[in-house]
């Protein structure tokens, strides 16, 4: 994996909108974004019923995941580009479950919605229609996703990365102040976590920031390369956004997103829970 | 920056402007609003903490903590940003021209 076989450019989606075997899907945090303005023949995923068990907490079955991409008139052999606001948070969230059900071509476009816009780039309230398929996923590579058991067993012996707040990371505070209030019974995170909000890892146009500074980034925070590493946020998708970082961009090879995140991590009862920032 | 409450941003039902600290405002451009601003609150060491997308009418708030904060706008009419210092808790305004 390398930069260019995850990332795109928005001046290469504008080119290639409307190309045979490319089909870009918007993800946004606010589900009513596509539906101001999209980029042409865009669809929409809505993460809040589309990427979960409507039921169940948890994230859609593989049969679940081959009933939206076959809604979505997606193909195994077509290229995925996906996009959204908010820095791509849940473009990101998106991207890890293609890759969770083995999506053999998925990108993200660098920068989301937010690059677009600050481009001066078309978007257009036309809905696409695109043809029903019959997509067939691969079974759930769970390589890249991380339970609860193996989160407390991680403690003291991977890197742990907490990508929230520092505010939420000290247990002042248990969400976002701009989101619901999705809260966990207790606050504060997990022992020997090291906090690398997902911030860092973006410029302020929501493009990554490239490989070099990424690197130094998680160096200088601590971050073990030769150790394994479980990813974790609030409900998992800025901690994706994290995962594309270190799996994808920066290439390390045994990274988890933990998507249960501290929502579960913050509701167990008995497991170890530290308050307050790291010295 | 700290002006009187304006009342005309209507706030969310139960929001206690004892205990909350709301940084709201508008983003201009020449005096005219500008919507779909992306709006990043970043606190005093310039970190960022929250980001959100200004309304048709330019305006955009955040629950925050008293502090000083720096809200900085980007648009397609230009970048800007200002300093916000709030006391205490209660609803502080800022206007970002950006150009």
């Amino acid at each position: 994996m390398s930069r260019q076989d995850v990332l795109v450019t928005t001046e290469w989606a504008e080119k290639n909108l409307g190309t045979e075997g490319i089909v870009f899907l918007e993800v946004d945090e606010d589900t009513t974004a596509y539906d101001g303005g999209h980029l042409t023949g865009a669809v929409k995923i809505n993460w809040t019923t589309e990427l979960q068990d409507p039921v169940r907490r948890d994230i859609v079955t593989k049969e679940q995941f081959e009933q939206l991409l076959s809604s979505k008139g997606v193909s195994a052999d077509d290229t995925v580009v996906l996009y959204g606001g908010n820095n791509n948070w849940f473009a990101a969230y998106a991207y890890w479950q293609f890759k969770l059900y083995g999506h053999a071509d998925v990108k993200l476009l660098d920068g989301g919605r937010k690059k677009w816009e600050l481009d001066g780039r078309p978007l257009t309230t036309d809905v696409a229609e695109r043809t029903a398929t019959t997509y067939t996923a691969k079974d759930a590579d769970v390589s890249i996703r991380a339970f609860r058991d193996e989160v407390v067993d991680a403690i003291g012996n991977k890197n742990l990365v907490d990508v929230r707040s520092p505010d939420e990371f000290s247990g002042k505070i248990l969400a976002p102040a701009h989101l619901p209030q999705e809260q966990s019974q207790r606050p504060g995170h997990i022992p020997t976590a090291i906090n690398i909000p997902w911030s860092k890892a973006a410029n302020e146009d929501g493009t990554f920031r490239s490989d070099e500074e990424l690197a130094k980034l998680y160096g200088d925070e601590g971050f073990d390369g030769g150790k394994a590493t479980i990813a974790y946020c609030r409900i998992g998708e800025r901690s994706s956004h994290t995962w594309v970082v270190l799996h994808e961009l920066l290439g390390h090879g045994d990274v988890k997103n933990y998507d249960g995140s501290w929502t579960e991590y913050g509701s167990l009862i008995g497991v170890p829970i530290e308050l307050g920032a790291r010295a | 920056m700290c002006g009187a409450p304006d009342q005309a941003v209507a706030l969310p039902p139960g929001t206690d402007l004892t205990k909350e600290t709301v940084l709201t405002g508008r983003v201009v451009a020449d005096g005219q609003p500008v919507g779909g601003a992306f709006v990043r609150l970043l606190d005093d060491t310039g970190e960022f903490t929250a980001e959100v997308v200004s309304s048709a009418s330019g305006d955009f708030r955040f629950f925050a903590a008293p502090g000083t904060w720096t809200v900085r706008a980007l648009s397609r009419s230009g970048n800007g940003q200002t300093e916000l210092t709030a006391d205490a808790p209660g609803l502080h305004r800022a206007e970002i021209a950006v150009a």
